[in-house]
């Protein structure tokens, strides 16, 4: 029985110095499809180390699916997803599981589930037949609900929690899984504004002690705050990376989104705050600079 | 490596109050025990063997275990030949007059273990199916296999006029038939639980019809015989029916609580069990294979004996208040649940079916129990 040895250490074994070699995860040639149709196509991408990275784009441009095949719950049609210099579709689930978290769009928990329950159930790839519960499953668990602020709700059902609430579980649950990498796929969704930035500094906080983060996001405004690298996808491509300050401009964003704009610094952050222009009734006269 | 073995119970039971929305009125809830045994040498810190004891869980267990008890010694000791607990006791262990000793191990013994060993089958494979299915009225029936085996048994008792032994061996295959049809046409890219549900609905459908056909061309006699195996019967179950169906749990119970704890992930839906290193479509073949060699295991010993498999796991459930499949303690339940079904239907003068008792008792608590989960809004 090997020990869980921390495998958030790069263990890359890449031969070639391709730059896809240089970080954790990457995808070469990837496509992907469902049916044999393709929604991506010969699609190239890298995961900085440490970053966090978000993925926008218009509805059905393939991000959820990029997503979702980077954390091996899709298998491309052709192509390769590296996890650590190893083609992830080889690799055994619960090894890829120790090192890659996702937490899938809308997640659903069984009835009379309680928050303790399931944050305890990230700990799955950790377990085997004889160590059910381990000290280092206990400290995870402990661990990933202080992070998140719920461990007051420990013994609460989830059914009876807010949706802020339930989505800091779902973090909790994914972060006792102990992965250095975390895919999440429309964290903020059915959040309003107030929750949608609690669950996004809490990424902040999750990203800042060291975590690779990759997110797909709705809200290219939060995504240019929170993001430090940025992929915009338009129709199973990738249309722009980089750092959102660099690369979110309106030629862009008319291009991904088809929706013409202006973009000017966010007086907070300084990163790019996106303004849809308005047609003519709405406009205000003496606005224009 | 040599572990020192040692027992370090670290208990954590102090019965927090927890601090959920106010308003929601919850009671102090006890949190399982952990248990680590075996130091690791060299790792302080670590254990070779560790697990979490819901101490609930036991105390349902135990709870289950002495109603069993109780329902068998009354098992034994009623009939219209009544046998005192006091010997009932000593026949069983191999003391007693010749006449108790007939009574008790050649008739009553057999029928109670059959009953027990089928109540757990049941009880087992529909916790399976409920967790596979994501669905609390899961049930061998949503990939066909009921319907199935009630055509084989319809064929083999109708058209061949075969024997109980026949009849048990068409069931038997006919529902095994039934079920590996609906997973393979239920199959495209993988099988999922809604697919599953509906094809299993549409081939139940057809069987239905096929089923009642056999019934209207059959005789009066063949009907009459045909509807009493319908509705499930451990009348004469004798010790030729235990060893089979003990076998068969002996291999099952452990393969299905082997494969429990995966379900209780792969409830949380497929993407996520996927993220935490599951291989869903290995486990949710394996899930309904298990599941249905046990409801197959218990319709050739006792015919289709309804609601069973639908009730135990829900009681197990709210017993142990625990989400996931609750595998052993549905067993327990159904155990207990036939056990006292068949104790209630040999009160009857004229031997009442057992499977008529379970559906009335099963059906019964568990309106009881919604009713009052409703009644303190909890869906």
């Amino acid at each position: 029985m090997s020990p869980d040895t921390n495998t958030d250490t790069s263990t890359s074994t890449g031969m070639g110095t391709d730059s896809t070699d240089r970080h954790r995860l990457s995808a070469r040639n990837l496509t992907v499809g469902y049916h044999g149709k393709p929604v991506i196509d010969e699609l190239d991408v890298h995961i900085p180390d440490g970053s966090f990275t978000v993925i926008v784009g218009a509805n059905g441009c393939g991000k959820s699916t990029l997503l979702r095949t980077l954390a091996r719950v899709l298998s491309p049609l052709r192509g390769t997803v590296f996890l650590d210099g190893e083609p992830i579709h080889a690799l055994p689930p619960k090894q890829v599981a120790r090192r890659l978290g996702l937490l899938p769009q809308g997640p659903v928990a069984p009835d009379g589930i309680t928050v303790l329950d399931l944050v305890a159930r990230g700990r799955h790839p950790h377990q085997n037949l004889l160590s059910r519960w381990s000290e280092a499953d206990e400290r995870a668990v402990r661990d990933a609900m202080a992070a998140t602020d719920t461990t007051e709700l420990a013994d609460a059902y989830l059914d009876e929690l807010s949706g802020g609430q339930r989505q800091r579980v779902w973090l909790a649950m994914a972060l006792a899984q102990e992965t250095g990498i975390l895919l999440l796929d429309e964290p903020t969704t059915f959040l309003d504004l107030a929750h949608q930035v609690e669950v996004l500094n809490l990424c902040a906080r999750l990203h800042a002690a060291g975590r690779t983060l990759v997110a797909v996001l709705h809200d290219l405004n939060l995504a240019c705050r929170y993001a430090d690298h940025l992929i915009a996808m338009r129709d199973g491509a990738i249309a722009a990376v980089g750092r959102p300050g660099e690369v979110v401009t309106p030629e862009l964003i008319e291009d991904v989104f088809g929706l013409p704009c202006r973009v000017i610094d966010d007086p907070e952050t300084g990163t790019p705050l996106v303004i849809p222009l308005a047609p003519n009734p709405l406009r205000q006269e003496a606005s224009s600079s | 490596m040599r572990a020192r073995i040692g027992m370090s119970a670290r208990i954590d039971m102090r019965a927090r109050i927890s601090t959920v929305p106010a308003g929601s009125g919850r009671a102090a809830r006890l949190r399982p025990v952990t248990v680590r045994i075996g130091a690791k040498r060299g790792r302080p810190g670590r254990s070779v063997i560790s697990f979490r004891l819901s101490l609930r869980a036991c105390l349902v267990i135990a709870a289950l275990v002495a109603a069993g008890l109780v329902i068998s010694a009354l098992t034994l000791s009623t009939g219209s030949y009544h046998v005192p607990l006091s010997d009932v006791v000593r026949t069983v262990f191999g003391d007693g007059s010749t006449l108790d000793r007939f009574i008790i191990t050649r008739l009553r013994e057999p029928r109670l273990l059959t009953a027990l060993a089928v109540g757990a089958a049941l009880g087992a494979g529909g916790a399976l199916f409920q967790s596979v299915s994501r669905n609390p009225l899961g049930s061998p029936d949503i990939i066909g296999f009921d319907t199935g085996a009630a055509t084989g048994a319809l064929i083999v008792i109708t058209l061949i006029h075969g024997t109980a032994a026949q009849t048990a061996a068409g069931a038997v295959l006919g529902g095994l038939a039934t079920a590996a049809a609906v997973y393979f046409l239920a199959m495209r890219h993988g099988v999922h639980g809604y697919r599953l549900i509906l094809v299993g609905i549409g081939v139940g459908a057809l069987l239905s019809a096929v089923n009642g056909y056999l019934l209207i061309r059959a005789s009066e006699n063949d009907a009459q015989s045909a509807a009493l195996w319908l509705i499930g019967s451990l009348n004469g179950r004798g010790w030729d029916y235990v060893g089979p169906e003990a076998l068969a749990l002996a291999v099952l119970l452990p393969a299905a609580w082997w494969i429990s704890r995966a379900l209780g992930v792969l409830e949380l839906g497929d993407d996520l069990s996927r993220g935490l290193g599951l291989r869903v479509e290995w486990l949710r073949g394996t899930a309904l294979l298990v599941g249905v060699a046990l409801a197959a295991s218990a319709t050739a010993a006792a015919g289709p004996v309804g609601f069973v498999a639908l009730s135990a796991p829900q009681i197990a459930r709210r017993l142990t208040a625990t989400a996931g499949p609750n595998t052993l303690t549905s067993a327990l339940a159904g155990a207990v649940l036939l056990a006292g079904s068949d104790l209630a239907a040999q009160q009857f003068p004229t031997g009442l079916p057992v499977g008529v008792v379970t559906a009335v008792l099963g059906g019964l608590y568990l309106a009881w129990l919604l009713s009052r989960e409703w009644r303190k809004g909890r869906p």
